[in-house]
């Protein structure tokens, strides 16, 4: 028995005006204070008034979102009662917004959420997720990321229940994105799709959205990342991250993630610009001891008209296009540009190699690598170094 | 060969994981106990507990409870699955992670705390697959 997940989505210009069509009595916003600055938490609770929805904003998201921050919203939506749980902004919004759901329907702690258990999340309210970034695409999966902040630790979360119901894609709600977030959030998809496309619990589902994504985002990041005003680009990059959602929510995310988990979690580098560093080293990994993922590689190089010649050759230029395209819009190729101090990262490298072993992320890929490889990754990730082994 | 379920199963289920100098690594800080259920159907007429409790990188008790006796222990992780589940997982034809969010295997506890120790769970794994095992039929 396997399972594909996807919200019913809703996309193009004034998508938001689907909001005006929807059914129920309240609706609690989960978002930042940055987007309710940008006016764009006001674009959507003008549409929900037309549906005679009452609203409550909670702002109070901050990047990396902590347990607390969940149980706060929560509290918030126990007394309000919405029959909408709408997360608006980034992947911290859309997050937190599916945590404090399972909380506030379940009556539980954010970490005594089982992906197991049926909590019957609909019998109080429904999911909508309104992203404002083209990265995470939090929007399509059921997946949750929470930060332990005294443990300095991501932990992954989330059940089936949690994928949202509707997700809305109004290109309106990226125009004001600035370049750094752009090129950190598309270089998270790039990531979401490519180890998506590769894990060991793909399927034929996952096939389609992982290379539709990956072939978009080599199209239109760069184009995004220079010019933010051009509305076709930024258009398709919501699109990828959002079919990048669906593939690696099904298929599962990689070493890149596991490793720029672990990285994030001590030295608190953006999500995106930290998976995306990694990404290159351990396809780089797989494809030096995985015929699998050399073969996979291989088809999306030649889906996006990378490379050319035998299955190594186009997995290698993959590699090499991701590299380009990640330095193109303002990403570091290795740890050492993040501006991270050697002397820091080595004497962290305990606790980087017992956060990654110990993500889920680690075994759903073709080589599964024990603690010696993640640890001459992360090495060699730091000088920019190619793996060979 | 033990049949799964039993005390003489579960008793080599400790002995394989106490032997285990890997998980005795990835489990140095673990400490929690466990029900491992198998659901009625099939050959499995009376709901079955084994408990296990795994501490610092040892397993240091084991027992099997009837639904009778099943409030002897109060562990704080409970794995519940149909026997044809169990065997899949053991025998490592479905990975445990994505059966418990397919809901194939229930799992109930404090999934942060799981979640921290994914190594140790997944060695936990191989020492059920060091155990020869006998399925009811
Ligand atoms: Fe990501």
């Amino acid at each position: 028995m396997q399972f594909f997940g996807v919200p019913f989505t809703v996309f193009g210009d004034e998508s938001l005006q689907y909001l005006n069509t929807i059914l129920g009595k309240r609706a609690f916003i989960v978002t930042d204070k940055n987007i309710t600055k940008l006016g764009l938490a006001d674009l959507v609770i003008t549409e929900l008034k037309k549906a005679n929805i009452e609203c409550k904003i909670f702002d109070g998201v901050e990047p990396d979102p902590s347990i607390e921050t969940v149980v706060k919203a929560a509290g918030i939506a126990k007394d309000f009662k919405p029959d909408w749980v709408i997360g608006l902004g980034g992947g911290s919004s859309m997050d937190t917004a599916k945590s404090a759901l399972v909380c506030y329907v379940a009556g539980i702690g954010p970490l005594d959420m089982s992906p197991s258990e049926f909590y019957n999340l609909r019998s109080k309210a429904k999911l909508m997720c309104i992203p404002t970034t083209s990265g995470t695409g939090s929007e399509a999966t059921w997946a949750i990321v929470l930060t332990d902040v005294a443990g300095q630790r991501k932990v992954s979360l989330g059940s089936y229940e949690t994928m949202p119901d509707v997700a809305i894609l109004d290109p309106l709600m990226v125009m004001s994105m600035p370049p750094q977030i752009t090129g950190d959030t598309g270089i998270d998809a790039l990531c979401h799709a490519i180890e998506g496309y590769t894990a060991t619990w793909r399927t034929k589902f996952t096939d389609g959205p992982g290379l539709a994504a990956i072939r978009l985002v080599f199209q239109n990041l760069k184009k995004a990342y220079d010019n933010g005003k051009d509305e076709d680009a930024r258009k398709e990059m919501m699109y990828a991250a959002h079919q990048a959602g669906s593939c690696f929510s099904n298929g599962m995310p990689g070493l890149g993630h596991s490793t720029g988990h672990a990285l994030g979690g001590i030295f608190h580098t953006p999500h995106g610009r930290a998976v995306g560093l990694f990404l290159p080293y351990t396809m780089e990994y797989l494809i030096n001891g995985s015929e699998e993922a050399v073969g996979l590689f291989a088809e999306i190089a030649r889906f996006c008209k990378i490379g050319a010649g035998d299955d190594k050759k186009c997995a290698l230029a993959l590699v090499d296009a991701v590299r380009k395209l990640a330095k193109s819009v303002g990403q570091p190729l290795s740890v050492k540009e993040t501006g991270i101090k050697r002397e820091d990262y080595m004497k962290s490298m305990p606790d980087l190699l017992d956060r990654s072993v110990n993500e889920m992320m680690t075994s759903t890929v073709t080589r599964v690598p024990e603690s010696e490889d993640l640890e001459k990754m992360f090495t060699y990730a730091y000088d920019g170094k190619s793996v060979d082994f | 060969m033990a049949v799964f379920g039993t005390i003489e199963w579960v008793t080599a289920f400790m002995e394989a994981i106490n032997a285990s100098k890997a998980y005795e690594d990835a489990a140095k800080t673990w400490e929690g106990d466990f029900y491992f259920i198998t659901e009625v159907g099939g050959a499995v007429k009376e709901q079955g507990y084994q408990y296990v409790d795994l501490w610092h990188g040892k397993c240091r008790k084991v027992d099997v409870v009837t639904e009778a006796t099943k409030d002897k222990y109060k562990p704080e992780f409970v794995l519940q699955a149909s026997i044809a589940t169990w065997r899949k997982v053991a025998e490592k034809k479905v990975d445990p992670i994505q059966a418990i969010v397919t809901r194939q295997l229930k799992l109930t506890g404090n999934m942060g705390k799981v979640m921290r120790a994914v190594k140790a769970a997944q060695e936990l794994v191989n020492c059920v697959t060091q155990v020869k095992t006998e399925y009811p039929e």
